[in-house]
């Protein structure tokens, strides 16, 4: 028997039968997109003429002064088409199922980024498509609901479980068992079975690759530390990759919630509270009881509040490769507010956290050394769920006013 | 040996039949007593399943009634509590179905010695394929279990004959793509496909996904050894209460 898609002992494709064959196809496809120059040539070209890569590194000149340690850059992730690294995997994704001549693309979708990016990458190749959400995100991220119902997908609230990021993986999934012939799953981050963490860190290896090149460029020299933001861990993965080899320190900053005493929070990696279990098709480590049913977990960041973690990860935090912490909902937004003052940059919330740690690491490190965080999303498409973080009480009034609007 | 005991009934019956139930759904108590009125309605065998928070293989219906049994606190001791009540009143062969991670949680070879104390006869855990659960496999061989092995519509010949090396007991051949809990179109295609199912294993075969009444049932008689009925009679129960399994079943063969 072969097991393969290990990291350690994370990873594997833990599938109901029905789904074998499909899988095996997308192994075959993989390798063959893998082994084929031309494939990541026209990756790359797309990217640049549809989305904005190669995204730049900005030197936040202002933040390194505040804080008077190291020199602080960030990777602008957060200039790709729809806002996010998610479209890095979308259009590549699309591209793969191009080749294997299916017409109807599904993702699940936490903050909606993902679904998003999933929805412009089926009309630009005229792909039907259906998003799974969670309806708790459904209702905290309208504004991406609306967009994606605009670029013509269908988005089904996910009623199910805890009614969030895992629970619409859970459908994602249950769709593809039923319609695999010509329906491709375009999973959104660096979990799941095997191929998908290995493919997906693939397709957003492209962030390390042009952020290395980049800090050579700019500073000289390779960062001490590189800072990402982790969920199911594509973008920290993606940043990582290329510095894998590097003598440089990684850093994945999870959802610290409420702080991890409350256990409101999806700290998997930064916290003792996660174990190692098999959920959603793979192994790694899991915020779940003793009986193995998952927990409800918390951030004031959708993208980030999921309870699995990338395989990869689990692994690298094992082998003590990456080091992980975790950012409270309050010191995310503390650290959103002072990007925008000092820097004119708007951070999504998820991104936020890198930000946070790197933020307190970087007054105690010496004016010589630098370091790149990656902001991996914007933060100003998502309006409700900031002002609602930040309690503006203008934009309140403003929301209540439009309402009476609506009703007159 | 669960494959002795379908093998005998088969002599005496044209079809067996399979039900299923979700421990702890609505509770234990009615857990208990629909086993005892699935037993006394006929059937041959039953699936107990012990709820896990994550089922990716089942459709909405047996979702449900996991998610509800977990809610007001299912836990896997007093699915095994339950189990072992069922067991040693009623005397039909019981297989325990569940996902992987509630056996690796529990530590696979502690789960299977636990399983086999407690009167199971075999288990289906649909996310443990070959590849990835010989731990479970050489456990269920060692407490002498059945590790039931799946069939789908579009697993190739090869990959049929590959799971039979590991199946005992029976196989259980799912009807069509997708999730339970959906209708099944009982048609030409699923003869053909009971076909190359026939011809991969000598074991017993077991038919689930959508069969739901006698005309399911019907078509299914010498084609197959076992027919399952799992999210219909959840329907009933949902919809009309324990008594009312009883007749079903019963209208069933």
């Amino acid at each position: 028997m072969v097991k393969t898609g290990y990291y350690g002992e994370f990873g594997g494709a833990f599938l109901p039968e029905i789904l074998i064959p499909t899988f095996t196809q997308l192994k075959e496809e993989f390798a063959r997109i893998k082994a084929d120059p031309t494939f990541w040539e026209e990756y790359v070209h797309t990217m640049s003429t549809y989305s904005c890569r190669p995204t730049p590194l900005t030197f936040a000149e202002n933040l390194t002064h505040h804080f008077g340690g190291a020199s602080i850059y960030i990777k602008r992730e957060d200039l790709n088409h729809t806002g996010a690294h998610k479209a890095n995997n979308v259009i590549a994704q699309g591209l793969l199922v191009k080749r294997m001549g299916k017409g109807r693309v599904i993702a699940e979708t936490g903050a909606g980024q993902h679904g998003v990016a999933t929805a412009t990458m089926a009309a630009k190749y005229g792909f039907d498509c259906t998003i799974y959400m969670g309806e708790v995100d459904v209702k905290r991220q309208r504004p991406n609901v609306f967009w994606m119902e605009q670029l013509g997908a269908e988005v089904i609230s996910v009623k199910d479980g805890s009614k969030t990021l895992k629970d619409a993986m859970n459908a994602a999934f249950r769709d593809w068992a039923q319609n695999m012939d010509d329906t491709h799953y375009v999973l959104g981050t660096a979990s799941g079975p095997h191929p998908f963490p290995e493919m997906v860190s693939y397709f957003q290896s492209i962030i390390g690759q042009e952020a290395r090149e980049q800090i050579l460029k700019y500073a000289g020299k390779l960062p001490a530390r590189i800072y990402a933001c982790v969920g199911g861990g594509s973008n920290a993965l993606g940043l990582f990759g290329a510095f894998m080899d590097d003598p440089v320190e990684l850093v994945g900053v999870e959802a610290g919630g409420k702080g991890l005493p409350s256990k409101l929070h999806a700290a998997r990696l930064a916290s003792d509270q996660a174990t190692i279990g098999v959920a959603q098709g793979y192994k790694t480590y899991f915020l779940q009881d003793d009986d193995g049913q998952m927990r409800e977990t918390h951030s004031v960041a959708a993208g980030l509040d999921y309870v699995g973690v990338s395989p990869i990860l689990s692994h690298l935090s094992d082998t003590g490769r990456v080091r992980f912490a975790a950012a409270t909902d309050k010191e995310v937004v503390d650290a959103l507010r002072l990007s925008m003052k000092k820097e004119g940059l708007i951070p999504a919330l998820e991104s936020a956290h890198a930000f946070v740690q790197a933020f307190k690491e970087a007054p105690d490190m010496n004016g010589e050394e630098c370091i790149i965080i990656n902001q991996s999303g914007r933060g100003d498409k998502d309006i409700f769920t900031v002002a609602d973080a930040i309690g503006d009480p203008q934009w309140e009034q403003f929301i209540r006013e439009k309402a009476e609007d609506y009703n007159a | 040996m669960l494959e002795n005991y379908i093998r005998e009934k088969r002599e005496q019956k044209d079809i067996l039949l399979m039900t299923h139930i979700v421990l702890g759904y609505p509770d234990f108590d009615s857990s208990i007593q629909l086993a005892r009125t699935m037993v006394e309605a006929g059937v041959d065998l039953m699936e107990l399943q012990i709820p896990f928070s994550e089922p990716i293989a089942d459709g909405p219906v047996i979702l449900k009634a996991c998610q509800d049994a977990l809610q007001t606190g299912a836990s896997v001791a007093d699915c095994l509590d339950a189990t072992r009540k069922i067991t040693a009143s009623l005397d039909i062969p019981f297989l325990f179905m569940s996902y992987y991670n509630i056996l690796f949680k529990y530590q696979v070879e502690r789960f299977t010695k636990v399983a086999a104390e407690c009167g199971i006869r075999g288990m289906i855990v649909p996310d443990a394929p070959p590849e990835e659960a010989e731990d479970y496999l050489q456990a269920m061989n060692k407490e002498q279990l059945a590790p039931i092995q799946l069939y789908s519509p579009n697993t190739p010949d090869e990959r049929m004959r590959y799971l039979a090396d590991f199946a005992q007991g029976f196989v259980y051949c799912v009807a069509r793509k997708g999730v339970t809990g959906q209708d099944t179109a009982f048609s030409d295609d699923l003869d053909q496909y009971l076909a190359r199912c026939r011809q991969a294993t000598r074991l017993p075969l077991a038919l689930g996904f959508g069969v739901k009444d006698h005309k399911d049932i019907d078509f299914l008689k010498g084609k197959i050894d076992i027919a399952v009925v799992g999210s219909g009679a959840l329907r009933i129960l949902n919809e009309k209460g324990v008594e009312a399994v009883g007749d079903y079943i019963r209208s069933l063969r």
